[in-house]
């Protein structure tokens, strides 16, 4: 496809789905090169399961960069959330476990949000701080993987109705209440406001402080629906699976990737998802044509600021 | 206040003196400097791209790229020192202008640029490499950071270039750049070519690091991990707001110096080493809130959405 | 009647088809080897060593230290091949003929130490001809991603799976769900599952902790200060090595005077080093779990112009080339690289209904003055290790960025 194709198609068309026809592209090249193996059910399945948690987090992270933040402290959250379930689900108490995770999130998160806010910490260095903070804690705690799921609480991770994960279920769950908050209550406007002028949103009687603490605890709340998620898939808590995970800047990295403008206040869930798709189809063309890690930086690398430059040149088009 | 963490700084090295008096001894201070000086560097060098409201986050990974690309190319052969020194330089300057051609030209946000050349860069030395570092380094070249006068009259060096820089035209095109874009071009500043140059300098520091790093301890596959943020860090420790416009290098270079104090202090104390983390992360964002806190803005600039994107 | 019937049915059949779960229902946890963590030992911690890691266990240790002077049954030239008490277990059931598709699901190539191996695998691949295919997924050292990974290799017609797990725990429901359609092989780090047909790994890290401390009991005289660097805390394989040789601190006249965390950067591990001779005045020896650092540990000694203390590293080559230059007192414990081509072995022999050790444990050498010469070999990258029992492959030494 030449360039000025590309480009007249695109002048018509949002950010998201920029992203969905760069998925199509992607996925009709890999039944071209796979064939039956790409399109198996193995690899369908595996797809989702690998995009699931990723997909959550950079859900809560959208939300966060839409409001003119960004959150590099969900990479240890999900860590410490895993282990916080899975320690309290030792005993069998499933319910306890994600209560638990979820209220550590909600903390998290609220620390997070009232660091920005209130101590006017700029938001990188407020959630690389609490990152430390977290990495501390945990390396101290901690040896290695511990507490153990019941097998019912695995069945989040596992099970699947047909070729859809419950996993990926859950994420489209999350990703349809975030679309619900974002496009249909009024927190979502102010998001959107707070995102696009911080000034022009408080001069309008948004309590912006507000604003920025819910979407922090939101985003926190997402990298501890996804900690339970990998504490489901792991059969335990692990204190390294969200930074080997990368879930910090892969999180970011996706959420831009669908469309959203890092500086905030214009992008959506439907791009966020996209990107993640995009990117966990990517890697499954990566390990059909077995392209080694290193390479495979390279290309997300050049995908993903590539991408952040076409949309910014169709935006002042 | 502009300089308040040098008070910090004073305080540390005073308090790394009452357990260890060695650091006030000559040798023992060019040591504390000698250590500091890869970070200093750095830290001069991302300061030119906060101030100008930008980030530079593929240091880290370029210092690993120049150490890996230094020990492949020398292996082991003193006469290709030189040569590869200046390769080495051109390579942090390519880099550079690279981040800054995209990030201003195509107008991707600095964040997302240099995340991807983090990516790119690191990716490609290993495809290079073949997975893992090979060659060897040579005598010569592990001069530069191994020796303690050498590595601390680069630093000046660089440190005296910086403040020079800074106090120069383009010191105060760079503040009005990060301060008000739009303002600085109405009033005649290149701004597109402003910040391509503080990328440039941000590429060239990061050489410069990575020869001292690979000279100082040798050929490593993670010489540079997480160095980008610990730059960042110091940056802000400086007191410099990230968004642009306000700061100075010397403080800058000074929350270098603050943060490998922190280090030497958190060890000195045989903080466990697992919550010595934990510490740091706080005392970062008790500094940088102490930092917003004592010093309100004079001049209002408005907070645009977040402001690490143009 | 006969209709809703036979609707229901159907309706029941799709139900039963489109609701699976890729978890396999019985869980057992009979674990390999891992008995149940005992409660940290009573015995006071002496000599500044810390507290035991909750990792230890005490009958794993008896077992590898014992395991050390045992002889190991096999070629004598190919400790690859060689398996220490081995408990035979039949594989007939699995026996095929004709071409194979090996299949294998690693970890992460993310370090020297995993690159060596992956070469030795992919050159230990291309010698058998009945290899047809060979697909190998790369986890990137993310524990969700080999799950994944895992339950796609098992769906794309393997005849056999080698995996090398990520975490120890986390990956054991994924690898039972595996065994129950292909024969699969675990190597490196186990899994507490005994399904597996076979789990390979040298003798272990207890071995690999000992190893050190003892020669460091051996050379440095009573009252001697130990300084010991770790790598990262909460690594299983990591702990087991630190936990074996503060054991033998414990019961030595030694004194620990540090146990520091290098995250396997060499400028930090100089640092600390330089900072412990400045306040000690005198280090006598060092204990590392991991030899990547070494060198920088000893540059700091150099540096600080004093002699280098009797230290302990690992099999990699720049490690070696300055123990020989220098002429140092130190010892090599291994983690050898060569296990990486057992699980192809082991896979065909499988294919072939031929059995193979239920646990095979492989033969753990360690470097020492007396055979140093012998694994060194200078035309290879710094990073080399050198028990990679590569040496006759082909494509060496140029795919190990190696000369000559």
């Amino acid at each position: 496809m030449s360039e000025r194709v590309l480009g007249s198609l695109s002048l018509r068309m949002g950010p998201a789905q920029v992203v969905f026809l760069a998925l199509l592209a992607v996925l009709v090249l890999g039944a071209i090169v796979g064939g039956a193996e790409f399109m198996s059910m193995e690899t369908v399945v595996g797809i989702q399961q690998r995009s699931a948690a990723l997909g959550i987090v950079a859900i809560g992270q959208t939300l966060a960069i839409l409001a003119g933040s960004l959150d590099l402290s969900v990479a240890v959250l999900i860590s410490l959330t895993s282990l916080v379930a899975a320690e309290m689900m030792e005993s069998g108490n499933v319910a306890g476990g994600v209560a638990g995770a979820l209220a550590v999130s909600v903390l998290v998160g609220l620390v997070n949000g009232a660091v920005i806010t209130k101590f006017k910490v700029h938001a990188f260095i407020a959630t690389l701080g609490m990152t430390l903070v977290i990495k501390g804690v945990l390396d101290h705690l901690y040896d290695g993987p511990a507490g153990r799921v019941p097998d019912s609480f695995q069945r989040l991770g596992y099970d699947r109705i047909g070729p859809i994960p419950v996993s990926a279920l859950l994420w489209a769950g999350v990703a349809l209440a975030v679309w619900f908050i974002l496009t249909r209550t009024r927190t979502g406007y102010r998001i959107y406001a707070v995102g696009g002028d911080v000034e022009v949103a408080r001069l309008s009687g948004v309590r912006t402080d507000r604003v920025v603490i819910i979407t922090h605890v939101l985003c926190s709340l997402c990298a501890g629906i996804a900690g339970l998620l990998l504490a489901s898939r792991l059969g335990a808590g692990a204190p390294t699976v969200g930074t080997d995970g990368g879930y910090d800047l892969e999180s970011i990295a996706a959420v831009v990737l669908g469309g959203t403008a890092l500086a905030g206040g214009r992008g959506g869930v439907a791009g966020t998802v996209g990107g993640v798709l995009l990117l966990a189809v990517l890697d499954s063309l990566f390990n059909l044509l077995e392209v080694n890690s290193f390479f495979k930086d390279v290309v997300r690398g050049v995908v993903i600021v590539a991408a952040v430059a076409v949309y910014v040149r169709r935006r002042k088009s | 206040m502009k300089y308040a963490i040098f008070v910090v700084l004073v305080l540390l090295l005073a308090a790394i003196a009452l357990a260890n008096p060695f650091i006030l001894e000559p040798a023992g201070f060019l040591a504390f400097v000698k250590r500091a000086a890869p970070l200093v560097i750095l830290a001069a060098g991302q300061y030119f791209v906060i101030v100008s409201g930008e980030f530079d986050l593929s240091v880290g990974s370029l210092v690993t790229v120049e150490v890996v690309v230094a020990a492949r190319l020398i292996d082991g052969n003193e006469a290709a020192t030189w040569p590869v020194l200046a390769l080495l330089l051109a390579l942090g300057l390519l880099v550079g202008l690279v981040n800054g051609v995209v990030t201003t030209l195509l107008r991707v946000p600095s964040f997302i640029t240099t995340l991807g050349m983090m990516l790119i860069l690191s990716g490609a030395v290993f495809l290079w490499t073949g997975g893992a570092p090979r060659g060897a380094l040579s005598q010569t070249f592990r001069i530069f950071g191994r020796d303690t006068l050498y590595a601390v009259a680069i630093m000046v060096v660089v440190g005296v270039a910086a403040v020079l820089l800074t106090r120069a035209t383009y010191g105060r095109t760079l503040i009005a750049t990060g301060d008000n874009e739009r303002a600085a071009a109405l009033s005649g500043v290149r701004v597109t070519r402003t910040r391509i140059l503080a990328f440039v300098i941000s590429g060239l520091a990061a050489a410069v690091a990575g020869i001292m790093l690979g000279g100082f301890a040798g050929v490593s596959a993670q010489v540079g991990q997480g160095l980008e943020f610990s730059a960042i860090t110091a940056v802000v420790l400086g007191g410099v707001a990230l968004g642009g416009g306000r700061g100075s290098v010397v403080a800058a270079m000074g929350g270098a110096f603050t943060l490998e104090a922190m280090f030497t202090l958190l060890n000195l104390y045989g903080i466990s080493g697992a919550l010595e983390y934990t510490l740091q992360g706080v005392i970062i964002i008790a500094a940088v809130a102490a930092g917003a806190v004592q010093l309100p803005r004079l001049t209002p600039t408005p907070r645009k959405g977040d402001a690490h994107a143009s | 009647m006969r209709r809703s019937t036979s609707l229901a049915v159907v309706a029941v059949a799709l139900l039963a088809a489109g609701c699976a779960s890729d978890k396999p229902t019985a869980t057992v946890t009979a674990s390999q080897g891992a008995t149940a963590p005992q409660a940290s030992a009573t015995e006071s911690p002496a000599a500044g060593t810390g507290e035991q890691s909750k990792f230890f266990v005490q009958a794993d240790y008896d077992a590898q230290l014992a395991m050390r002077t045992k002889q190991a049954q096999g070629p004598a030239d190919k400790p690859w091949e060689q398996a220490i008490d081995p408990q035979m277990t039949d594989t007939a059931g699995y026996k095929k003929s004709g071409d194979v598709h090996l299949c294998f699901s690693n970890a992460a190539v993310n370090n020297p130490w995993r690159q060596v191996g992956w070469k030795n695998m992919q050159a230990e691949v291309s010698l058998h001809k009945e290899i047809t295919k060979f697909t190998a997924l790369d986890a990137e050292g993310k524990d969700d991603k080999q799950i994944s990974d895992i339950a796609e290799l098992t769906g794309k017609g393997c005849d056999a799976l080698i995996v090398s797990p990520n975490t120890t725990a986390t990956l054991t429901p994924a690898v039972e769900a595996a065994c129950q359609k292909v024969p699969v092989i675990v190597f490196d780090r186990g899994v507490e599952t005994d399904c597996p047909v076979t789990f390979i790994n040298p003798i272990g890290g207890y071995a690999f902790g000992a190893d050190g401390a003892e020669f460091l009991v051996e050379k440095v005289p009573a009252g001697g200060k130990i300084l010991a660097l770790r790598i990262l805390p909460g690594v299983d394989v990591l702990e087991t090595r630190w936990s074996a040789a503060k054991v033998t601190f414990d019961k030595s006249q030694l004194e620990v005077v540090g146990v520091e965390f290098t995250d396997g950067d060499a400028a930090k591990t100089k640092n600390i080093v330089s900072d412990y001779v400045q306040r000690h005045g005198k280090i006598d020896g060092v204990w590392m779990d991991a030899g990547a650092t070494a060198v920088a540990a000893i540059e700091a000694f150099e540096d600080a112009g004093l002699p280098v203390p009797p230290i302990v590293g690992e099999d990699q080559q720049d490690f070696l080339q300055k123990w020989k230059d220098n002429n140092l007192t130190a010892v090599a414990p291994t983690y050898p690289t060569y296990q990486w081509r057992t699980p192809v072995i082991a896979a065909l022999k499988i294919l072939k209904g031929e059995e193979v050790p239920k646990t095979w444990k492989l033969p753990q050498p360690k470097i020492t003055a007396e055979n140093l010469d012998q694994y060194l070999k200078p035309n290879m990258p710094p990073l080399h290790y050198a028990l990679c029992g590569c040496e006759t492959l082909p494509g060496f030494p140029a795919n190990w960025g190696g000369k000559g």
